[in-house]
């Protein structure tokens, strides 16, 4: 068995209560941090234990803390986004729904490295009852003195506050949600400034994914140096991966950083290979914004090496040949799945999602999922293909949010490794639009 | 005393170096390099969304992107992405490429495009038709065809109030207009409603603007979207005359153009300076109640672009400049041509021709500010 930070206890019957979580020897990181630990020296331990955002970026999180402007007098905050809203990913969900007090460990924690005296944890609206689990789960925290004031008689002060969002993916930004929680319209901010510097209320936020700041406990238990240890070279620690699609068991999994691609999918302790009598035809790696990669370039990297479940080894070979590990949505595509349609589900999620900020998202996707759609019910011609590469490359990396870029990056990924099933559905379209229809296509099938 | 003045940054802009200060966007850099020589006006990056009066504008149209080949002297990388000029402050020794970039041109041709395919171009029944930044910046940038194929984006009318007319179909969501509400006026009735690329400028349950300074969301709409309902449909503004007027005003300095077509204030508007932003809004009386001569003071006819529209059939010709940047570049492209051909095409024969008489030239697209 794979080695378990976030999920060890996660079946204890009643985890979700402070008395079994402390039972199983939870909230002894906040006592370690807080009693022995300085808060530089709890930044320390992050930045030892080389964790990585877990919303997306995978951007090194003791790094991003030690960015955080102090001036004097200026309020500090930690905000946790758990607007978890990439389709593919809910790993956020099952973490806060199952052991919010791990959540709230970590936020004492981080908070406490980064002196914020005030937190917030941004939780999606639609999860309106993990929001009450976790304001549960703050009131038994703070009856025991683990929040409010004077934690531990350590004359240290926390508020936690919950915020349910409004219902935007665009929210999940780190900039919008700052807005949002500002009370504003949800709109992502031109960068520079960074939250380090000036974000929520104009004060020096640091905004971090709730597995990143779940870690914390462990790291501060363990020690930065053991957490290091887990993984494969700058891919430290355990991940949550959100398995979904045809495979046999769908669900979260939390792996070591490291394990093969193959391995995650067909072994029976993880997905347990394709639902039976089908082949893998295509896979998205790591939630809805990341290219799509087919069965033979997601097993083996263009240069034959095996690949791995980590944030380099997916990335191999740039955007060619390669993907990202993004959020960790593992969703599984057998032959039976259209290329064409998803892609289309997929550009009608973001046109449905853009804020309408800045011109190139706000047309562009609009005009992408037009063009899918056209092809996807047989009314395509063979210019739309290039079309849509040349509408994708014009909205990537010209708007003011990444937002633009997940919503370019599966359409041109679609066309580059599927060309020929869209050439298919537009040559076609009698045969694609029929019910069931399914192209196979001369493509290796794994 | 003294004063300390601060220290001045270099930046280098398509090859042309400027001093700026501290704190300077690369744009308003561009913006300097322009006023001090006139013939380099076309090197300035286009803003459709940024207005220099009204601050935290700018960085939502995309059109002014610019590369950054180098950040700073002290740390020469070049930026990954293309960058805003309009909110990117620049660094002592940044090299900025915008018109000698290929990248740059291509993607503002995108942006272009982008803004148009839920544009109802119904220029021709527009009022802002003539002084449309839209117009010009798709008139400069864009192409002539369009790839969209599916059908335009439209809205319902909603009514703001008896001023200002909203036409939400032309909107480009450049958010002048809700900072110019914040900003000037004392409290803001309208934003921006739902998301996407169904967002929209509207009231609150279609209340109306009634607000002394409303008037203004005219005049910073880069587009025909929020027009003046009592000029609505009465002339086109290269048939009306503007002469800058003021008047005594409590409200606001009362500097104005008034626009005549013979002998009659068609409409009054606030005074735009070189980049079409007006710096002294006006207010609701002098703009919408006081359509007489007599209740303004004349000091002359605007100063109009040649370039621009509005000076067509104006001025008496030996007042006008003469083009001689068309006649440069026109020289600098005849050389081209080659002369073992038997043939010469058309274009080569508007070439020569516009050489021969070079007053006569239609060269308007070539530079922005030959006045």
């Amino acid at each position: 068995m794979a080695r378990k930070i976030l999920t060890e206890h996660i079946n204890v019957p009643g985890i979700e209560t402070f008395d079994v979580y402390r039972k199983q020897g939870g909230y002894t990181a906040v006592e370690k941090a807080i009693k022995t630990m300085t808060p530089e020296e709890v930044v320390e331990e992050a930045k030892k234990s080389g964790v990585r955002g877990r919303g997306g970026a995978g951007f090194p999180m003791g790094m991003k803390w030690g960015f955080l402007a102090k001036p004097e007098g200026v309020p500090r905050y930690l905000v946790c986004n758990a607007d978890e809203s990439e389709p593919g990913t809910f790993k956020d969900h099952h973490l806060m729904k199952s052991i919010p007090h791990l959540l709230i460990e970590g936020m004492i924690i981080s908070s406490f490295a980064l002196g914020a005296n005030k937190s917030f944890i941004y939780v999606r609206g639609e999860l309106m009852y993990v929001i009450r689990i976790l304001e549960k789960a703050i009131a038994e925290a703070k009856a025991q003195g683990f929040l409010g004031k004077n934690i531990l008689g350590s004359g240290y002060d926390l508020e936690l506050v919950v915020q349910p969002g409004g219902g935007a993916y665009i929210c999940g930004e780190e900039t919008a949600l700052l807005e949002s929680l500002e009370g504003k319209r949800g709109n992502p901010r031109n960068k520079p400034p960074f939250p380090a510097v000036k974000g929520l209320y104009q004060s020096p936020t640091v905004v971090n994914n709730v597995e990143s700041i779940s870690n914390m406990p462990w790291i501060i238990n363990n020690g930065g140096d053991a957490y290091a240890q887990i993984g494969i070279g700058r891919s430290t620690g355990t991940k949550l991966i959100s398995a979904s699609g045809h495979i046999q068991k769908p669900g979260v999994y939390e792996i070591e950083l490291g394990v093969s691609v193959e391995e995650f999918l067909n072994s029976d302790e993880y997905c347990g290979g394709i639902r039976k009598g089908h082949h893998l035809k295509a896979l998205v790696a790591g939630g809805s914004s990341v290219p799509i990669l087919p069965a033979n370039l997601i097993m083996k990297t263009a240069n034959g090496e095996d690949r791995l479940m980590t944030y380099e080894s997916l990335s191999d070979g740039g955007f060619a040949t390669g993907t990202m590990l993004g959020s960790g949505g593992f969703i599984v595509f057998d032959e039976t799945a259209c290329i064409v349609r998803n892609t289309w589900n997929f550009s009608r999620f973001y046109h449905h999602e853009s804020c309408g900020q800045c011109s190139p998202c706000r047309e562009g996707t609009g005009w992408m999922e037009k063009v899918l759609h056209r092809i996807e019910h047989g009314h395509g011609s063979m210019h739309d293909i290039d079309l849509l590469v040349d509408i994708s490359k014009k909205i990537e990396g010209n708007t003011i949010c990444p937002l633009g870029d997940a919503a370019a990056w599966p359409v041109a990924s679609a066309i580059r490794h599927f060309r020929d099933e869209f050439v298919w559905h537009i040559t076609n379209p009698q045969e694609a639009t029929a019910p069931g229809a399914v192209y196979m296509g001369d493509m290796a099938l794994v | 005393m003294e004063e300390v003045k601060p220290q001045l940054l270099k930046i280098t802009f398509d090859g042309i170096e400027v001093e700026v200060e501290p704190g300077t966007t690369i744009m308003q850099a561009a913006r300097k390099i322009a006023e001090a020589d006139e013939s380099q006006g076309h090197l300035v990056p286009p803003a459709m969304c940024y207005y220099k009066p009204l601050p935290v504008s700018g960085g939502k149209c995309r059109a002014c992107l610019v590369k950054v080949s180098a950040g700073s002297a002290k740390d020469p990388r070049p930026m990954p992405k293309l960058v805003p000029s309009c909110i990117t402050q620049v660094q002592d020794g940044m090299i900025v490429e915008n018109t000698t970039n290929q990248a740059v041109l291509d993607t503002r041709k995108s942006i272009v495009e982008f803004l148009l395919i839920n544009h109802p171009l119904d220029c021709p029944i527009c009022d802002q038709a003539g002084e449309c930044h839209l117009q010009d910046f798709a008139f400069e940038h864009g192409s002539v065809k369009t790839r969209y194929e599916e059908e335009r984006r439209t809205f319902d009318k909603i009514d703001i109030g008896p001023y200002v007319q909203l036409h939400m179909t032309r909107c480009i969501l450049c958010y002048r207009c809700v900072y110019t509400a914040d900003q000037i006026t004392d409290k803001r009735v309208h934003g921006v409603m739902n998301r996407g690329d169904a967002s929209e400028i509207s009231t609150y349950i279609e209340k109306a603007i009634d607000n002394d300074f409303s008037g203004n969301v005219i005049d910073v709409c880069p587009v025909g979207a929020l027009t003046d309902k009592t000029f609505r449909f009465k002339n086109r503004v290269w048939f009306s005359k503007p002469e800058d007027a003021h008047r005594d005003c409590d409200k606001c300095c009362g500097k104005t153009t008034v626009w005549y077509r013979g002998d009659e204030v068609i409409r009054v508007t606030a005074r735009k300076n070189t980049w079409g932003e007006v710096t002294d809004f006006i207010c609701n009386t002098c703009r919408f109640e006081k359509k007489n001569t007599s209740d303004w003071v004349l000091e002359g006819p605007t100063k109009v672009k040649r370039s621009s529209v509005i000076s067509a059939n104006k001025y008496r010709k030996d007042l006008v400049a003469k083009p001689d940047f068309a006649l440069k570049l026109a020289a600098t492209q005849f050389k081209n041509i080659d002369d073992s051909r038997p043939y010469v095409t058309d274009e080569e024969t508007i070439r020569h021709q516009s050489i021969e008489n070079n007053d006569k030239a239609n060269h308007r697209s070539l530079a922005a500010n030959n006045n």
